[in-house]
């Protein structure tokens, strides 16, 4: 190839357009753009099951779905939230922000990283189409414990290997993203001058390099214990099915915090920009996430407490789930000391920062009260779980999701938002999340188990109310489609810093942000 | 550039070494669950012949159970026995063919509280073996056992419970595709 040639590609990179843009997509932008899309399609498949699920529940007896199918929704919205909606989001911002933030041009890997988007809608494909099977799609919970997963029908392979495929995507997103940060910065950017949500998800990373190929091994296990006559949980043939629970919950563990790191770093960039004051504390913030990290690794029986372990089991997995509360509140009097007696503005960004602040810290405390084992005995498998899981993953994960998008929305579009809609939508949500999940927590209290379509007619009031509240909370995310599609047609220009407190290297470059930025890596002092 | 490529490849490395760690958890579950006889698997040995703590008794109780998937009928002859720690005891299991065709089961044990299991020792039992049926066959099945006088103070009830497993039905439906 003549020199002439080679620069013309360098300059231009005759760049495919159309479908092909996105098929052979290798731009972080346009891969990070393609994430966000698929998480957000997701998170409306996945609502879509939990308004099945609230309007059986909004009366007691049997009145939409059947219990089978019922079940069906429990595992597939768990499933389409978790792997669909959630993880894809904050890979999807890694995708975009995170060489913006280090200076990089690109993400280290990015034809790998066109294959780990890839492979997702494959995945999903293959989950979703269990619907339409005979015996329908897995019902036996998210957790696919044997030996109830080994009745899943014709289903079975199927959920096995979309398993599988999302934590080889998952895995690839990570590897990409560890290569990216580690090789890529600019220079003068030291790891300790790193933007906190570059910091939350490298160790986010290496959680799901160590955590994916644990599941991937657990399921593993179930599809040759299904169809090869192995026994790893088949008491049958000398195996144990409790032990699926600690393989599980080993990478189960982790996992969680892999849905919260992340947020921790959006919040982390949002408060100081709105409080227009550095982040209070960044070293301790570091050292926090990573702590989390660890720990994160052994306190996994803290799910299984009620299966009959010793009292030495017991208490060593209390305390460490306890130790977890010491680095979580280091962060939270973190985000709130960065506050204190900065110029506060409450902007959209601002208000779901605010908002997961407040929300997640109610679900860290049932956290903690789930955590004391003798009180885990009674509030094991009951709505109070759900409550406490739903409020660090909606108003937490999702919250900071939401967040993270009006906070950088004007960033990738060139325009600003509507931000009366966006403050509606902030408070619709806000409240309504409360409406859906604060009641579950009495009837939890109470009493009323998990997972099941039929409750005692003690518990009716409670569910009505969540019901509305899970209604009005799924229709208020409409809001946040059209607020976000009007901002990607047009609206008022945004500047290239964006917000007046806004600091870093991503606010540096023009905005809308070009298709390459950082060809010449920025200086850092 | 070559130090991507380097760093991707020793995170792959991590990633397959992960994948193998998870395996490894299962000997490593069962080795830990041998020496603190947690879940509750009885001793795969009987100590040597000890003195019978005559002033101690103990309750033992009799629990049997099929899997979802096995046609038998399965009970114990005598729900509950008094024993003295140290001496050995028989009891039955009673078991029936409820199908027309010939079965193969094996029955698994599991002992209750789990640190009462590794106390609790079989000197012989129905077990240890697979066992055969033939069509509509029923038959009592013997179990012989020790509990031995170390167990616990604390402990005044020790539970036995066996789940039968159809080892051939579950091999022919899996061989028919099923």
């Amino acid at each position: 190839m003549s020199h002439t040639a080679e620069a013309h590609h360098d300059d231009h990179h005759d760049a495919p357009t159309g479908i092909k843009r996105w098929l052979f997509a290798t731009n972080h932008k346009d891969i990070g753009t393609m994430y966000l899309v698929f998480s957000l399609v997701l998170f409306f498949i996945g609502g879509a099951m939990a308004m099945v699920i609230r309007a059986e529940l909004f009366q007691p007896g049997l009145q939409f779905v059947d219990p089978g199918f019922f079940n069906q929704m429990t595992t597939m919205h768990a499933l389409m939230m978790i792997f669909g909606a959630v993880m894809p989001a904050f890979v999807g911002l890694a995708n975009w922000m995170v060489p913006l933030m280090v200076g990089a041009p690109d993400m280290a890997l990015p034809r790998m990283n066109n294959w780990s988007f890839w492979i997702l809608p494959v995945a999903f494909s293959l989950l979703l189409s269990t619907l339409f099977m005979p015996g329908g799609s897995p019902a036996g919970g998210w957790t696919m414990y044997p030996p109830l997963v080994m009745q899943t029908g014709d289903a079975f392979p199927f959920l096995i290997f979309s398993v599988h495929l999302m934590g080889m995507s998952s895995i690839m997103g990570a590897i990409n993203i560890v290569v990216t940060i580690m090789n890529m910065r600019a220079p003068g950017m030291s790891l300790l001058k790193m933007p906190l949500f570059v910091w939350t998800w490298l160790i986010t990373a290496y959680l799901l390099i160590l955590a994916m190929p644990v599941l991937a091994g657990a399921v593993t296990m179930l599809l040759t214990d299904e169809y090869f006559g192995t026994s790893f949980f088949n008491a049958g043939g000398g195996g144990d099915p409790l032990m699926f629970q600690h393989v599980f919950w080993f990478f189960g563990h982790p996992e969680v915090y892999i849905m919260i790191l992340p947020a921790f770093g959006i919040v982390s960039q949002i408060i100081p920009t709105f409080a227009r004051k550095p982040l209070f504390g960044y070293d301790s913030m570091v050292y926090a996430t990573a702590s989390i990290a660890f720990l994160s690794f052994i306190v996994w029986a803290h799910h299984m407490f009620t299966v009959g372990m010793p009292l030495a089991g017991q208490l060593f997995f209390m305390f460490s789930t306890m130790l977890i509360a010491v680095p979580t509140g280091v962060k939270v009097f973190n985000w709130m000391t960065t506050m204190w007696k900065g110029s506060m503005t409450f902007e959209t960004p601002m208000l779901f920062a605010f908002g997961f602040l407040f929300l997640f810290t109610i679900g860290g405390f049932s956290g903690l009260m789930l955590g004391i084992t003798p009180a885990d005995f009674q509030y094991h498998d009951t709505y109070f779980v759900v409550a406490h899981f739903h409020y660090v993953l909606v108003p937490g994960a999702v919250f900071a999701i939401m967040a993270g998008v009006y906070f950088w929305l004007p960033k990738w579009t060139g325009h600003m938002y509507n931000e009366k809609l966006g403050k509606l939508h902030f408070w619709l949500s806000a409240i309504f999340v409360n409406v859906t999940f604060f009641p579950q927590h009495f009837v939890g209290l109470a009493g009323m188990p998990r997972r099941i379509p039929d409750y005692a007619t003690q518990f009716a009031d409670f569910n009505m109310i969540s019901s509305i509240g899970a209604f009005v909370f799924g229709a208020s995310q409409l809001l946040f489609v059209y607020i976000v599609w009007s901002c990607v047609r047009g609206g008022e220009k945004a500047t290239q810093q964006v917000w007046e407190g806004a600091e870093g290297l991503e606010w540096t470059v023009p905005s809308p942000a070009p298709h390459h930025t950082f060809e010449v890596a920025p200086e850092v002092k | 550039m070559r130090d991507n490529a380097w760093l991707a490849g020793k995170l792959t490395l991590i990633v397959a070494g992960m994948f193998a760690f998870g395996y490894l958890l299962v000997p490593m579950y069962d080795v830990f669950c041998e020496i603190t006889g947690l879940n509750g698997k009885t001793a795969s040995t009987a100590s040597a012949a000890v003195e019978t703590d005559s002033d101690r008794l103990v309750t033992v109780e009799f629990i049997a159970s099929v899997n979802e998937s096995a046609p038998w009928e399965f009970r114990p002859t005598v729900s509950r026995m008094q024993v003295r720690p140290g001496k050995l005891y028989d009891t039955l299991f009673f078991a029936r063919n409820r199908t027309s065709d010939a079965l193969i089961g094996q029955a698994v044990p599991s002992v209750a509280p789990g640190q009462a299991a590794k106390h609790f020792q079989k000197t012989e039992c129905f077990c240890f073996t697979e066992q055969k049926f033939d069509p509509l066959e029923e038959r009592d099945m013997p179990v012989r056992f020790i509990v031995d006088p170390e167990l616990p103070a604390h402990i005044n009830t020790v539970t036995l419970s066996y789940t039968f497993f159809a080892q051939q039905r579950v091999s022919d439906a899996r061989l028919q595709g099923n």
